[in-house]
C-alpha cells in the first residue's frame, strides 16, 4: 500500500475528516531513541518517547474500528480507541483520565508491558495492513499523556470520599500493591501499606533499571498515593516484624492483601555458584538499581564489576542484566538460553534493544558448571549444546543436551535470571493460608479471596513470576472484592 | 528513622548503641539479627540484636569499625537516627535443654552469643561460658556473658588479660572436664572453624552462627548464601545459625572478601570527600604502603 506522503501539519488539520484509506495509508511513527552507542553506558531513559506532533499524527492512524479487539487484548480492558480518539482530538487530559479509570500506573505500563503480545496482537490495522510492526503504538500513545501529565501541576486533588471507618493493610508495594491502595483509599477505607525493603514499589524499583523505568516515575505514583491519604510504613517484614494474624487481630485491620510478589531467585543447581563473582539477576539488580551501586563509590553498596560477563536466562530480567552490566562497564556480555531465540520471552523491544547495544546472545546452549580460579572467583561458564526435541507442557520444543558438546565460555561475572518463585517469608508464618507445590497462595480467581478469612492476595505472589499490568488488575480485582467484604462481612 | 537513644565506647573501635525500633523491640528472639542503612545512599548490613527492651522500644546493637558503614554507625550520637532498621530477620535459635552447654564467643562474637547464652541457662542447662579476644582492650560484655555463666573463662591471645591463648585451648580442657551436650560458638570464621575442627572427632553438636555480605536479609536476592552440607543455603531466612560441622568455612570467608578492593576505594573516596585533597593523599599513601 502506498504510504500518505502528507505534509505533518497538513494531516493534523484534517485530523477529524481522514478517511480510513487515509488513515491506513500514515506511515507507523517513529520514536526517538537515544543511539545505542551513546546508552550502552548510561542510566538514562533509552527511548525518549513522542513529542505532541508525532503522538496525535500516530493517533490519527487508529481505525476506531467497530470490534475494538485490542481491548480484548488488554489485561485490565483499557478503552484503548477512545483514549486514542482523544488524543487525536488534542484532548490529553480526557485521554488519560480515560485510561485512568483502568489502569492507574500509565507511565510504567505504557513503558513496560509486552504490547506487542496483548494490545497490539490483535489491532485490526495490523492485520489490515498484514504486519504486526504495522500496529497503532498503543504502549508509546499511553506513555505519551502519561508523561505529558506528569509534565504538569497536579490537577486539584480529587475530592475526599467519605471515610467508612475500616481499616485496610497492604503488604508489599509493588504494581499489585499499590492499586489495591488506590482503589480502596478511594472507596474511603484507611489504607497502610506496609514494605519489607526502604523504597516503595516493589520490582518496579529494585528490579527494573532506570534506563528502562526512571524512578522517579514510580516515585511520583507513590507521592499520588499519599496525597489521597495512603500511609506508608517501610522496613516492615510481614512475617517477622509483625503477623498478618496480629495485622487482623492486635493492629485492628479488618481485611489485608498480601502482594509480596516472587522474590525467591532460583539457581541453577550446578557446581560452583558458590563462587565469587556469581549473582543472583535479583542480587545484581538490587545492588545496581534500589542501592543504585552504579554510583559507587558515591554511595555505599559496590557491585561487581567485570570485563567479560555471562547472563544466564532469556526473559525480561536477563535482558535487563546483560544491558546493566553493560552500563557497569563490561566489554563482552554473552547472554546463553537454552532455547531458540523464538522461545525468548521477553519483550520484543528489549530483545531488539539489548543486540543494538552489543549483547551476544549464545542460543541453545546451557550451563553445566562454573568453573573458579584459586582465589575462589568465576573464570569461566561451562555449557553444553542444546537441540530442541519434542513439545513440552508450555508447548514450547524441550531443549535436550547434545552429548560430549561441552565448551567453556570465559567470564569473571555470571548472572543467574533463570526465574523467581514467591517468596516464603509472610506465608510461612500463616499456616492457615493455603499455598499450592510451588508456593504460590491459591485464591478464589474471581475475588483474590484466599483460603483465610479476611486475607486477600494477588499479583506474582499468585500467578508466578508474571507482569506488571496483570498484577496491577488482580489489585484492582481484589480491592474490589475487599470493599464488598467490608461492607458485608459475607465471606 | 530510628534514633539513638544511647551510645557507650566499649572499646577503641566498639560501640553500643541502643536503637528505638519498637516493633523489633517487642518480637525479637535470640539468634535473630536487624538489616539496617544508616543512611540515604547508605548500604544494607546486618546486625545481631544483642538485647533489647521492649518497655522502652529499644534495641542495643553492638559493632565494630571493620569498613565504612559501622564507622558512620560508630560515629552516630544520642539524639541522631539511622535511616532503617528492619528485621527481626532470620530464625530464632532452637533452645532446648540438653544437660551441658558451653557457650564460646570470638571478640564482639559475644553480642549474639550473649542472649542466646541467657536463653540457654533460663532453660535450665549448665553454662560454660568461654570469651577470648586478641587482647584485654578488645574483651567486650564480660560481666553479662559471666552473668548467665556457671564457669567462666576469658583468655586473650596476647595474654594481656586473662588464660593467655586462644577459645579453643580453654574450650578443650572444658571438654575433658565435663560432659558437654552441646557447643555454641559465635565469632571470626577462622575461630568457628577451629571450634568446629575440635568438636567433630568429640561428636559433640555444634551450633554457629554466620555473618555472611547480606542485601534484603528477606530471602531475595541469594547473596548471603553459603555451603551448608554441600548445599546453597541462604543464611539470612535458612539461618543465621547452622550446624558448624556441616558449613564449609573456607568458602565463607572468602565469599566475605568479594568486595576488599572495593571497600578500600570506598574509604579512600569517603576520607577525600572528608578531607579534601590532603585526605585523598594520606589514603593513597596508606594505600602503597599496604601494597608494599
Ligand atoms: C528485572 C525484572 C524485569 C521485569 N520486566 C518486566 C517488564 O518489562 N514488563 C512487565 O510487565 N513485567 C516485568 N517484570 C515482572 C513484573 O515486574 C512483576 O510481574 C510485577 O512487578 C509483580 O508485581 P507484584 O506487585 O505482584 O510484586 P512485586 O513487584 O514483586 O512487589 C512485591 C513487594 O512486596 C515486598 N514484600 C515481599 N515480601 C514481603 C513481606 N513479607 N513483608 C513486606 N513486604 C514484602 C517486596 O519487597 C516487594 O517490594 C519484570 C520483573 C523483573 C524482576
Ligand atoms: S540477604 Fe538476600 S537472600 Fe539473604
Amino acid at each position: 500500500m502506498p504510504e500518505n506522503s502528507e505534509r505533518p501539519e497538513e494531516l493534523l488539520r484534517r485530523a477529524d475528516e481522514l478517511t480510513p484509506k487515509e488513515r491506513m495509508a500514515i506511515p507507523r511513527q517513529p520514536m526517538p531513541e537515544r543511539p545505542a552507542e551513546e546508552r550502552r553506558r548510561d542510566q538514562s531513559e533509552v527511548p525518549l518517547g513522542f513529542d505532541e506532533l508525532h503522538a496525535v499524527i500516530e493517533a490519527c492512524r487508529c481505525l476506531e474500528c467497530k470490534s475494538k479487539p485490542c481491548v480484548q487484548g488488554c489485561p485490565v480492558g483499557v478503552d484503548i480507541p477512545a483514549f486514542i480518539r482523544l488524543i487525536r482530538q488534542g484532548d490529553f487530559e480526557g485521554a488519560i483520565a480515560k485510561i485512568r479509570e483502568c489502569n492507574c500506573l500509565p507511565a510504567v505500563t505504557g513503558r513496560v508491558c509486552p504490547q506487542e503480545e496483548q494490545c497490539q496482537l490483535h489491532c485490526t490495522l495490523a492485520k489490515a495492513r498484514k504486519d504486526p510492526e504495522q500496529a497503532v503504538s498503543i504502549g508509546r500513545l499511553e506513555r505519551f499523556v502519561a508523561d505529558w501529565e506528569r509534565g504538569r501541576e497536579r490537577p486539584t486533588p480529587e475530592t475526599k470520599p467519605s471515610p467508612t471507618g475500616k481499616r485496610v493493610a497492604i503488604v508489599g508495594s509493588g504494581p499489585a500493591g499499590l492499586s489495591a491502595a488506590g482503589d480502596l483509599v478511594r472507596m474511603g477505607h484507611e489504607v497502610t501499606v506496609f514494605e519489607a525493603f526502604h523504597k516503595f514499589g516493589g520490582v518496579l524499583v529494585y528490579g527494573i533499571p532506570e534506563f528502562r523505568l526512571p524512578k522517579e516515575i514510580v516515585d511520583d505514583e507513590v507521592g499520588r498515593l499519599v496525597e489521597l491519604g495512603v500511609r506508608f510504613e517501610a522496613n516492615v517484614v510481614v512475617g517477622q516484624t509483625v503477623t498478618i494474624d496480629e495485622l487482623l487481630e492486635e493492629e485492628g485491620f479488618d481485611a489485608v492483601f498480601l502482594g509480596t510478589g516472587a522474590g525467591l531467585p532460583l539457581f541453577l543447581g550446578v557446581p560452583g555458584e558458590e563462587l565469587i563473582g556469581v549473582y543472583s539477576a535479583n542480587e545484581y539488580l538490587t545492588r545496581a538499581n534500589l542501592m543504585r551501586a552504579y554510583e559507587f563509590p558515591k554511595v555505599d553498596t559496590p557491585i561487581v564489576r567485570a570485563g567479560r560477563v555471562a547472563v544466564v536466562g532469556g526473559g525480561n530480567v536477563a535482558m535487563d542484566a546483560a544491558r546493566t552490566a553493560l552500563r557497569l562497564g563490561a566489554q563482552e556480555v554473552t547472554l546463553v538460553y537454552r532455547r531458540s531465540r523464538t522461545e525468548m520471552p521477553a519483550r520484543a523491544e528489549e530483545i531488539h534493544h539489548a543486540e543494538e547495544e552489543g549483547v551476544q546472545f549464545l542460543l541453545l546452549a546451557n550451563p553445566v558448571a562454573i568453573l573458579g580460579d584459586e582465589t575462589g572467583r568465576v573464570r569461566a561458564l561451562r555449557c553444553v549444546r542444546m537441540e530442541l526435541g519434542e513439545p513440552d507442557a508450555s508447548g514450547r520444543r524441550r531443549p535436550v543436551a547434545v552429548p560430549g558438546s561441552e565448551f567453556d565460555l570465559p567470564a569473571e561475572l555470571v548472572i543467574v535470571a533463570i526465574g523467581n518463585g514467591p517468596n516464603p517469608l509472610a506465608t510461612s508464618t500463616t499456616p492457615d493460608l493455603k499455598t499450592d507445590s510451588r508456593g504460590r497462595i491459591v485464591v478464589d480467581p474471581a475475588t483474590g479471596k484466599t483460603s483465610k478469612r479476611g486475607v486477600f492476595a494477588g499479583g506474582d505472589v499468585v500467578l508466578g513470576a508474571a507482569t506488571v499490568i496483570l498484577a496491577m488488575g488482580e489489585g484492582r480485582k481484589a480491592a474490589r472484592a475487599i470493599d464488598r467484604f467490608l461492607a458485608t462481612g459475607e465471606w | 528513622m530510628n534514633a539513638v537513644r544511647n551510645r557507650r565506647q566499649l572499646a577503641d573501635n566498639i560501640v553500643q548503641l541502643e536503637v528505638e525500633a519498637p516493633r523489633i523491640a517487642r518480637r525479637r528472639k535470640p539468634g535473630q539479627f536487624v538489616i539496617v542503612r544508616v543512611r540515604d545512599g547508605g548500604e544494607r548490613i546486618p546486625l545481631t540484636i544483642a538485647d533489647a527492651d521492649a518497655s522502652v522500644g529499644t534495641i542495643t546493637l553492638v559493632v565494630q569499625v571493620v569498613g565504612k558503614t559501622t564507622g558512620l554507625l560508630a560515629e552516630l550520637d544520642v539524639g541522631e537516627a539511622i535511616a532503617d532498621v528492619a528485621g527481626p530477620l532470620g530464625r530464632p535459635t532452637h533452645i532446648e535443654n540438653v544437660g551441658t552447654v558451653a557457650a564460646v564467643a570470638g571478640g564482639i562474637g559475644v553480642a549474639p552469643l550473649f542472649p542466646i547464652a541467657q536463653a540457654l541457662k533460663e532453660a535450665g542447662n549448665r553454662v560454660l561460658g568461654v570469651l577470648g579476644a586478641r587482647s584485654a582492650s578488645l574483651v567486650v560484655w564480660e560481666d553479662r556473658l559471666r552473668s548467665v555463666s556457671d564457669r567462666f573463662i576469658v583468655t586473650t591471645d596476647d595474654g594481656s588479660y586473662g588464660r593467655p591463648g586462644r577459645v579453643t585451648e580453654a574450650l578443650s580442657d572444658l571438654l575433658m572436664e565435663e560432659k558437654v551436650g552441646q557447643v555454641v560458638a559465635i565469632g571470626p570464621p577462622i575461630m568457628m572453624k577451629a571450634v568446629a575442627e575440635l568438636t567433630r572427632p568429640l561428636g559433640i553438636p555444634t551450633l554457629v552462627s554466620l555473618n555472611p555480605i547480606m542485601v534484603d536479609g528477606t530471602g531475595m536476592c541469594g547473596g548471603c548464601r553459603g555451603l551448608v552440607g554441600g548445599q546453597n543455603r541462604f543464611v539470612c531466612v535458612d539461618g543465621p545459625e547452622f550446624d558448624g560441622h556441616q558449613v564449609d568455612f573456607d568458602n565463607m570467608m572468602a565469599r566475605l572478601s568479594a568486595y576488599r578492593e572495593y571497600e578500600a576505594v570506598s574509604l579512600q573516596a569517603a576520607a577525600a570527600h572528608r578531607f579534601g585533597e590532603e585526605g585523598c593523599r594520606l589514603a593513597e599513601e596508606a594505600r602503597r604502603a599496604r601494597e608494599q
